[in-house]
């Protein structure tokens, strides 16, 4: 048990620092010059000079990349070259605005999914398990802009209760962001149950025909009790995998929504750097993605090891 | 790689796996896969029969006819610029129908030999680049997609080779995993004993036997890259704008939603039906060939 965790933990740490290698020799190493990237092609080579001595790219990738990712543990990611101001300064607002989306989309899409997955799976084949599959079918099918477009439509334009277009700064207070978290949860929502449902509805199926849930039903207990007491927790094991694989979606996700209500969070970021070829932003939010997937993914293990006995081995540190 | 082999017992499971063996009459039957694969027929066929099926131009300009309603002339009516909305939906196919099955057709292959090769291999070559595929795994496929597209322009060719990098490598995953269930059996256990090379074990042995998990994984694939490249022409990083593709022409119409609504739900609707389809063609098939889908989280 120790022992597994303790080798996720290096794993998880490894692949992290790989990420941030891959990221940082995409974007340093690829044909271009970084300076003359940010400036743009008809910058005049003094600027260019000028630029090129301020990130220090005179000194080989390698050193710039320890120095780099050296400040990145201690949370200070370098200056950007578009707004001279700190990476982190620009980030971490960004970052917690994102975070109410995120996590309010968590919330929802896990509820309503492993709900709804349990129900498409209890009725296999007849009108609810038809009905749930054909609108996951149409969620997965349509983009979240598309949903996104469609509730502002909807909610924002035919019944004005909520608002189509943020205006506030990234550092508004929380309270100001509410009532515009909600559209673009309900969006990310929509896409990311229809992918989850799919799983448990398969694994509830699965489990209902095991041994043990017909032990339970043999025993004589209630439909509901052999249900959530018995067949659930089994059941949710591989849904687990598939919620922490669809929050990597979720950061890719929520750049897209964002920009259709304009919410200043980590996407809309990651957009205006992508206009303004702020580089150095750009290499310290996909670095943060990364941890993001890694720690998810980790979770998501490490959850399964402790809901499941089969996966606990070597030591019986726990019974 | 001598004569005598090619008539090596390289696929026994005939039956059940594979599918060019099997007749079209199982297609055929089941419902799901056709009406998948007719839709995803049907949008090919548009796109390429596009300049027959209207005699507008789906690029010029006509100020006059600006923002017009759905009328005799106009099915669907006009766009802000006086462009007839039908035929930027029929033409609208041409771009993303064409870069999404480029790029899906590069990652599947590419994964698929990768994801064959390091499940033969086996041991440390197998471990290290499992580890490296799982910090791209880290990264948004959109972040990717943006910092690539940031550094070498956009463009129909980064595009596609932007996409191949993304989702290679969970077609590796996907690949390796039924190569893995293949790896152990007799007919690739006595292709190695006969001292066969990796790449002819590759081709004839594992690859007839995995070609059904390949084809439902390119279904799914593609479903996902054309909402990907869609997002990215929405987003102003994908077509260019006098080309009419979905993914931009919501985005252009999506303000003038209120006055005209078919503006942007005509695009809507051909979007969704092409993903619709790739996803019930991903799903008929993979219950036509049982095909375990659980790697496919994402």
């Amino acid at each position: 048990m120790l022992l597994y965790t303790c080798r996720r933990l290096v794993s998880a740490v490894l692949t992290v620092f790989l990420s941030a290698v891959l990221v940082f020799a995409a974007v340093q190493l690829l044909p271009g010059d970084v300076a003359t990237q940010v400036l743009g092609q008809d910058a005049t080579p003094e600027a260019v000079a000028a630029l090129r001595d301020q990130m220090d790219l005179n000194r080989p990738a390698a050193v710039r990349f320890l120095d780099w990712i050296a400040g990145a543990v201690r949370g200070d990611f370098g200056i950007s070259p578009v707004s001279g101001e700190p990476v982190a300064d620009l980030l971490w607002p960004h970052l917690r605005n994102t975070m109410l989306i995120a996590v309010s989309t968590v919330a929802v899409a896990v509820t309503s999914s492993v709900v709804l997955g349990v129900v498409a799976g209890l009725y296999r084949d007849r009108w609810p398990d038809t009905l749930i599959s054909a609108l996951t079918l149409i969620g997965m099918s349509i983009p979240e802009f598309v949903m996104a477009t469609l509730l502002v439509l909807l909610l924002s334009i035919t019944v004005p209760v909520l608002p189509a277009v943020v205006l506030d700064e990234a550092t508004a207070p929380v309270a100001d962001l509410l009532p515009a978290v909600v559209l673009p949860t309900i969006a990310l929502s929509v896409v990311m149950t229809a992918y989850i449902v799919r799983m448990t509805r398969t694994s509830v199926i699965d489990v209902m025909a095991s041994e043990f849930v017909t032990t339970a039903r043999l025993k004589g207990l209630s439909t509901p009790r052999v249900v959530v007491r018995h067949a659930l927790p089994s059941a949710l094991l591989p849904t687990l995998n598939v919620i922490a694989m669809n929050v990597a979606w979720l950061v890719g996700g929520v750049a897209v929504v964002e920009n259709v209500f304009n919410y200043p969070g980590i996407g809309q970021l990651m957009l205006e750097s992508v206009h303004n070829r702020d580089l150095p932003v750009l290499q310290a939010i996909a670095v943060i993605s990364a941890l993001v997937y890694v720690l998810c993914n980790l979770a998501a293990d490490l959850g399964a090891m402790a809901l499941n006995p089969r996966l606990r081995t070597g030591g019986g540190s726990r019974r | 790689m001598s004569e005598s082999n090619r008539n090596s017992p390289s696929t026994p499971n005939r039956a059940t796996a594979h599918p060019a063996g099997r007749s079209m009459r199982a297609l055929l039957r089941s419902r799901t896969a056709c009406v998948g694969l007719g839709l995803v027929l049907l949008h090919l066929a548009v796109a390429a029969l596009a300049p027959l099926l209207t005699s507008a131009s789906p690029t010029a300009n006509v100020p006059d006819d600006a923002l017009l309603g759905p009328g005799s002339d106009h099915w669907l009516g006009t766009d802000a610029l006086g462009r007839d909305v039908l035929t930027r939906v029929l033409y609208g196919g041409q771009y993303a129908l064409a870069v999404s099955f480029a790029a899906t057709a590069c990652a599947v292959a590419l994964g698929t030999v990768l994801g064959c090769a390091t499940a033969l291999k086996g041991g440390r070559t197998d471990g290290a680049l499992m580890r490296v595929l799982d910090a791209v795994l880290a990264i948004p496929p959109i972040l990717a997609l943006l910092v690539v597209v940031t550094v070498l322009g956009a463009g129909p060719l980064v595009i596609v080779l932007a996409v191949t990098l993304v989702y290679t490598p969970q077609v590796v995953r996907v690949v390796r995993a039924a190569a893995l269930g293949v790896a152990p059996l007799d007919y690739v256990t006595a292709a190695r004993a006969r001292g066969e090379r990796t790449l002819p074990i590759l081709l004839r042995e594992v690859l007839p036997n995995i070609v059904h998990v390949v084809a439902v994984e390119f279904a799914m694939r593609a479903s996902w890259v054309v909402l990907l490249i869609s997002s990215l022409s929405f987003l102003g990083f994908g077509a260019d704008p006098p080309t009419p593709d979905w993914g931009l022409m919501i985005s252009e119409n999506r303000t003038a939603m209120v006055v005209l609504p078919w503006a942007t739900l005509a695009p809507i609707i051909a979007l969704a039906t092409l993903v619709v389809g790739l996803n019930l063609s991903a799903d008929g098939l993979s219950r036509l060939w049982n095909v375990d889908r659980s790697e496919e989280a994402s």
